[in-house]
């Protein structure tokens, strides 16, 4: 079964008089376990189709389709829901919450679904990372490839359909970078689905599939 | 999401930033602290004063000339009232003493000293009816005031101004230039802030009458009345038998009024009131102020704290767990406030007992109500910021630098 089934997807922001067409008829599926690369220059709309992905956004039109449930006109709450149960987010900054513990931002997914043993589900997540020693340390005490792989903890607690990564290499120098994506690899062979946005060929080419995108539309695909 | 978790976040995010959550809070603390201290001051005026009401006299009403205008002020002086009231007053039942009395300012002189006071005419019963103590010598007799004799007894206030440390007693004093003789003098009552009870001399009211004010009637009459149960029955019967003394028709207003001691602790009461409401009115300009410091810090803090808003909202946060988390900081910061104003109300008010000579009385009720108060205005004045936090796009908030 396809996981996620978008059909038509357009995005149109208004700025001012200004409409700007950041996808234009975006159609792709994704199959469970794969692992998937989003490619394309700023202003390709990947931002824009990885906020709709992840359910932050909603499309102006088409359908999207959530392992079978169409997502594109939920409310907000049914929004937040879904992300907190199905989504996990890894972003190019991070996104850590500051003077909290890696272990409470990695908590803090568990705590908005109310979930009971929040606390041993994150130290497990935290050891798949490999980072249960430095569980009590507070973001600004972590290096960045740590500090990403709180945020892969993070995004991977809830057990969720999918990860969308958001250039979580673009912060990283290249031996950390190479180091995280071999996380994601090892993550997808125990079954992760991932989708990674980046504009980096060499990131693209570890993923099992390349969607090239410009101009908001599909231009090309690779396996 | 749990609340206690709500208030670990708040708390956590208040300790990152003491000094400005300090400051926040600084408006509540001084609008909390300065309602509970003025209520206190209010309360320890109100007790003062009712206590001293208390002590002019037990079981006391006081006829006086004129008519009675609003708020018990007199509108007229008049000259209706006489000692054949006052002797027809005694006839009353459940009337224990009677003590007419008539009064000037005299210039009283000892030798090289001067000063100038009170003279009061009166009858022996008024120690009693006023709550006097002979302190040495004696009190004004019968005979004096039947033989109209020129004896005076002097307050504390007067006895010190003229003598000192001297004994008076036998002395001669000059009041209005007429030698009296001084046949005793009383205990201090202390200073009632409106007039001074010590600062008078007593002589009898035959002479004052005659040698000294040149009138037939009378400033009032002072009335003790056996119980305090009584002093109703006891002012109607007064009031009925003045109106048929005095010949006055029906529907006509009386040319005489009468206070007792309920009246003067009824118009306190007033005065209080009106006080609170007052008070009142400035803690609630105050709590708005420190409500508005509240509000203007909150806003910082969101607008600061955008990108962890995104974070919360991108992990499935929903808008009332990002409103609940704000209003909840905002509440904690103003009972903090609050607590802290409590504190330093109820210590301000333990400095101000030790330190002056007001008196500072604090009840429960201004300390709940502070409490109260303060947590309201975290509710209120944190609900807009709070808002506009919940608001928030996650994506806009993400990206936020």
């Amino acid at each position: 079964m396809n996981i996620i089934e978008v059909k038509d997807i357009e995005k149109i922001y208004r700025v001012g008089d200004h409409q700007i067409r950041a996808l234009r008829g975006v159609s792709f599926h994704m199959e469970r376990e794969q692992m998937v690369a989003v490619m394309g220059s700023s202003g390709s709309g990947k931002s824009t189709l990885m906020y709709i992905l992840g359910c932050l956004d909603r499309p102006t039109s088409g359908t999207y389709f959530l392992e079978g449930t169409d997502v594109s006109s939920l409310s907000d709450d049914q929004l937040a829901e879904i992300r907190n149960r199905k989504i996990g987010f890894v972003f190019q900054t991070f996104n850590l919450l500051p003077r909290t513990t890696a272990l409470e931002n990695v908590e803090l997914p568990l705590i908005y679904g109310g979930i009971r043993n929040s606390r041993k589900r994150a130290i497990e997540a935290l050891e798949r990372v490999g980072l249960i020693d430095r569980m009590h340390h507070l973001p600004s005490e972590l290096s960045g490839g740590e500090g990403q792989r709180v945020a892969i903890a993070r995004a991977l607690v809830v057990n969720p359909v999918i990860i969308l990564a958001d250039e979580p290499t673009g912060n990283l120098d290249t031996k950390t970078g190479s180091e995280i994506m071999g996380l994601f690899k090892e993550l997808n062979s125990q079954g992760v689905t991932v989708l990674i946005v980046t504009h980096e060929a060499h990131i693209a080419q570890e993923c099992q599939r390349i969607i090239h995108l410009r101009d908001g539309q599909i231009v090309g695909e690779k396996t | 999401m749990n609340l206690i978790i709500a208030i670990k976040i708040a708390i956590r995010s208040l300790l990152g930033n003491k000094v400005r959550s300090f400051l926040a809070t600084l408006g509540i603390i001084m609008g909390v602290a300065s309602v509970i201290l003025m209520l206190g001051l209010g309360e320890g005026a109100r007790v003062k004063v009712t206590d001293e009401i208390k002590s002019f006299g037990t079981n006391l009403l006081v006829l006086r000339p004129g008519k009675k205008g609003l708020h018990g002020v007199r509108t007229t002086e008049a000259e209706s009232l006489t000692l054949e009231d006052a002797k027809a007053i005694a006839k009353i039942p459940f009337v224990k003493n009677v003590a007419p009395q008539v009064a000037t300012m005299a210039q009283l002189k000892y030798l090289n000293k001067n000063t100038r006071s009170s003279a009061t005419g009166t009858v022996p019963s008024h120690i009693e009816v006023r709550n006097f103590e002979v302190e040495s010598g004696r009190f004004i007799a019968d005979q004096d005031v039947r033989e109209r004799r020129k004896v005076a007894v002097l307050g504390s206030k007067v006895k010190e101004d003229l003598f000192g440390a001297l004994n008076p007693l036998g002395e001669t004093i000059k009041v209005n230039g007429i030698n009296f003789q001084v046949i005793g003098t009383l205990k201090a009552k202390g200073d009632k802030g409106w007039f001074n009870p010590d600062d008078q001399i007593f002589i009898p009211i035959s002479t004052a009458m005659k040698r000294l004010l040149g009138v037939d009637y009378l400033r009032n009459i002072n009335i003790q009345v056996e119980s305090i149960e009584k002093m109703d029955m006891v002012q109607r019967a007064i009031q009925a038998l003045m109106r048929k003394r005095h010949r006055i028709p029906l529907g006509e207003e009386d040319d005489f009024y009468i206070r007792s001691q309920k009246e003067y602790l009824e118009s306190m009461a007033r005065v209080s009131r009106t006080f609170t409401f007052l008070l009142a009115g400035v803690a609630t300009v105050s709590l708005v102020v420190g409500g508005i410091g509240i509000m203007n810090i909150m806003l910082v803090t969101v607008a600061e704290r955008t990108r962890e808003i995104g974070i919360r909202k991108a992990v499935g946060g929903k808008n009332r767990d990002i409103l609940m988390q704000f209003l909840v900081e905002s509440l904690v910061v103003s009972l903090l406030g609050g607590i802290l104003g409590i504190i330093l109300g109820i210590g301000g008010g333990f400095a101000v007992n030790l330190s002056s000579k007001y008196q500072v009385i604090i009840k429960l009720a201004p300390i709940l109500l502070g409490f109260l108060f303060s947590a309201s205005v975290g509710i209120f004045f944190g609900y807009y910021p709070a808002r506009k936090a919940a608001k928030l796009n996650p994506i806009d908030a993400l990206r936020y630098e």
